[in-house]
């Protein structure tokens, strides 16, 4: 049948299963928008307060579902304001599809009125990304485009399609999601093994040499990365580990994929690891690291990186493997792939002097809770006591984002949302927006600072506007906490910049937008908002009043040796 | 770490935006490309880039061949051995040779190294040739002397020796083996 590009676009969406949309209307985008009206029904569309809130939305829909999330924008500025939102998403090998739409092919090149190069600008922070000139073009890309967003490893896609391609009439056929591999560019791509979609089916010879090298150590460690959770290998990782009986350090974007309640966990590793997680990094002779990229906040000094160990890589994109620490072993494949093959060849065995080394260093901060005054420990228990056990957290960057991914249990993958490897401060609330819509059962809290929460609080207005019961938690010590803390050790507290002693009223902000808020300075005020903010049903500010010297605790400064704590 | 220069032979999609995206991998893992030829395959969809890299011996390279692989565009890419490959370069320098001595000189130079004059006026000569670098470069140091007005270098291209190809290495799905091939 003959459609309009606009109409394949939508039409390509419903053949994905795409019911959730994110996004920002504009003068390009116009003919979609305008097809999206005839799809409300089916595509249901959050319009946030700025594109880059669309795009973490979109971001956090798609790693608390584990599907991919779709996000519109318009040229120009509209599409550039993406840019932040896409590189998170990159650097955290989240699946998004980004559609954008460009100048009409008749004043491409022109300097026209919101024109840029977005494919141009965005090549290095996605997986791929097309220019699409005709409407005849689109549904072959769209397809090609999901499935490579989803497959392997993860990331985001950008389409860019000129004006004129959304306006004029191409031949549509739907194709089944089961088929499209079959057809057009994608039968090609997959006709090509270098780009295999499908995971790469482990070597088993590969497989059996970790299984020798597991039966030959006496103390194992593993590491817990993002690909646990992006790979949903939680529960293959959860026997592997008991079968083993290693003690698991978990990275920030690894949680949630080894349960935080499970006796073997050490906690989080790296810079902000714990003192459990970081010792057996050192004195482990078996490191098995799934779906890591050893990043320089984990791995800060490659060289002595778990030195006495033979360290086994497990990752589905080859390019990672030796990329940061050199490897003595490695297996590229699907990590829960990789995990059941394991599973069904290693034997059962008992590490029971390296587990008791191990766990005699703490794998949690021990933070004083003494006097009145509210501290992040406390906070952290407080909602701990208080959410649903499985509320999803999403947060901003910053010292709260290390102190609830240490304090908090996180149980499945997708609970917290929180940009590891990019670090965006403003990631949060576009993240909570698109958990929220898509678990509207479950209780999710948006944990920011106050540095990060002025970044993007501008998407208040869609938590109101949609009226989202979306809780924002403000660790608020006025000051850039982080950064600060910086400053106290190493810049000789020399404090430039990050103290911010004039802030707005978070309370009356939250109620300029017609939402509730409440600033609150010790517990017991602080439990009654949270239970306050939970029975409301609305979006809720709880501005929790903290100190400005409180610390992230332990701490290894970037490119030391992993045990050599600046703070403990 | 000591760098040394590498030859990557890849096959890449004959679309626009290909090269940029090529390219500006390589910038952004820090490795300035020594010299680069493009040009199309026997088929019409396929591009063959033959690049020059100075980088650091394995594992390093490999890391760069496998990210490049990554790149959607990216059919394949071989690391080209210097000792079995063949390697060529195309060279048109135009030498300053005002005097008739000056002429025959460059003449006697230019059919040593079996390069082609293929321009004359009273004032220069522009000379051809092709060869390895090592060749083009000693050619060009005899022509120093002379006064080179201008030069033009394609960069080389290379392909392997003996009988096999690079589609050997473009991975049939059934036979390629992804646990062994990163080294």
């Amino acid at each position: 049948m003959r459609l309009t590009g606009a109409r394949i676009v939508m039409e390509c969406l419903l053949e994905q299963g795409v019911d959730t949309v994110f996004g920002y209307p504009g003068g390009t985008i116009l003919n979609v928008y305008d097809a999206l009206y005839d799809y409300r029904d089916k595509i249901r569309h959050y319009r946030t307060a700025h594109e880059q809130g669309a795009a973490h939305a979109a971001d956090g829909y798609a790693r608390s579902t584990g599907k991919v999330g779709v996000c519109l924008a318009t040229s120009g500025p509209g599409s550039t304001n993406l840019v932040t939102g896409i590189a998170t998403a990159m650097m955290d090998s989240s699946p998004v599809v980004f559609i954008t739409c460009n100048v009409g092919e008749s004043l491409i090149g022109k300097d026209s009125f919101q024109e840029v190069d977005i494919t141009g600008i965005t090549m290095p922070i996605t997986k791929c990304n097309y220019l699409v000139h005709q409407a005849d073009e689109l549904a072959d890309v769209i397809r090609e485009a999901f499935a490579i967003a989803r497959s392997g490893r993860p990331g985001p896609v950008l389409i860019d399609i000129l004006k004129n391609a959304t306006a004029e009439e191409a031949d549509y056929e739907r194709l089944p999601l089961e088929e499209q591999h079959r057809h057009g560019r994608l039968a090609q791509l997959l006709g090509r093994a270098s780009h295999d979609m499908t995971a790469p089916e482990p070597d088993l010879a590969d497989i059996d040499r970790l299984v020798e090298l597991i039966k030959a150590s006496e103390k194992p460690l593993i590491i817990c990365g993002g690909g646990v959770v992006r790979g949903r290998a939680h529960e293959e990782l959860a026997t592997f580990a008991e079968l083993v009986d290693a003690p698991v350090a978990i990275t920030i974007m690894g949680a949630g994929g080894f349960n935080g309640r499970n006796p073997l966990t050490t906690g989080m590793i790296g810079m902000h690891g714990s003192m459990a997680s970081n010792q057996a990094v050192d004195s482990c002779d078996l490191l098995i690291a799934l779906g890591t990229r050893f990043s320089d906040r984990v791995a800060l000094d490659p060289a002595t990186f778990a030195a006495q160990a033979k360290i086994v890589q497990v990752d589905i994109d080859r390019s990672e493997i030796n990329k940061n620490v050199q490897t003595d072993h490695h297996i590229v494949g699907d990590v829960r792939r990789v995990l059941q093959l394991l599973n069904e060849r290693v034997q059962r065995k008992y590490n029971f002097a390296w587990k008791n080394y191990v766990f005699s260093f703490p794998t949690e901060t021990k933070y004083s809770l003494a006097g009145d005054a509210l501290t992040p420990k406390q906070i952290s228990d407080a909602v701990a006591r208080i959410a649903p056990w499985d509320s999803i957290v999403a947060t901003d960057v910053g010292q709260h984002q290390m102190w609830v991914t240490q304090h908090f249990h996180y149980d499945y993958p997708g609970q917290l949302l929180t940009s590891g490897g990019f670090g965006s401060m403003g990631f949060g609330l576009g993240a909570a927006i698109g958990a929220k819509v898509s678990h509207p059962e479950k209780t999710v809290l948006h944990i920011t600072g106050d540095g990060s929460f002025r970044m993007n609080c501008n998407e208040l207005a869609t938590v109101a506007y949609y009226d989202l019961p979306i809780t924002t938690i403000i660790f608020d010590n006025r000051t850039l906490g982080m950064v600060r803390q910086w400053q106290t050790l190493i810049y000789d507290e020399r404090y430039s910049e990050t103290d911010i002693a004039k802030e707005p009223d978070y309370v009356k902000l939250a109620e300029a937008y017609g939402l509730s808020g409440k600033r609150v300075s010790n517990v017991r005020d602080f439990e009654e908002a949270l239970k306050e903010a939970l029975a409301s049903g609305h979006g809720y500010v709880i501005d929790c009043a903290i100190d400005k010297d409180e610390k992230v605790r332990p701490m290894v400064q970037g490119g030391d040796p992993i045990t050599q704590f600046i703070l403990n | 770490m000591e760098r040394l220069r590498y030859t990557l032979a890849v096959l890449v999609d004959n679309e626009a935006g290909v090269l940029s995206q090529v390219s500006r991998l390589f910038a952004r893992k820090g490795y300035n490309i020594e010299s680069l030829a493009v040009g199309t395959t026997d088929d019409p969809a396929v591009s063959r880039m033959t690049i020059e890299v100075l980088a650091e011996a394995e594992p390093q390279i490999r890391l760069l061949v496998n990210q490049l692989s990554k790149l959607f565009p990216v059919h394949t890419v071989k690391l080209l051995d210097q000792a079995h490959s063949v390697r060529r370069e195309l060279l048109l320098v135009k030498v300053a040779a005002e005097t008739p001595e000056a002429r025959n000189e460059i003449i006697q130079l230019a059919n040593v190294f079996r390069a082609n004059i293929i321009d004359v006026t009273p004032e220069a000569l522009t000379i051809a040739v092709i060869g390895e670098e090592g060749k083009n470069d000693a050619l060009m140091n005899l022509i120093e002397l002379h006064g080179i007005k201008e030069l033009a270098r394609t960069g080389v291209i290379a392909l392997e020796r003996g009988a096999a190809t690079i589609d050997e290495d473009t991975k049939v799905r059934d036979e390629f083996d992804y646990g062994k091939n990163v080294r």
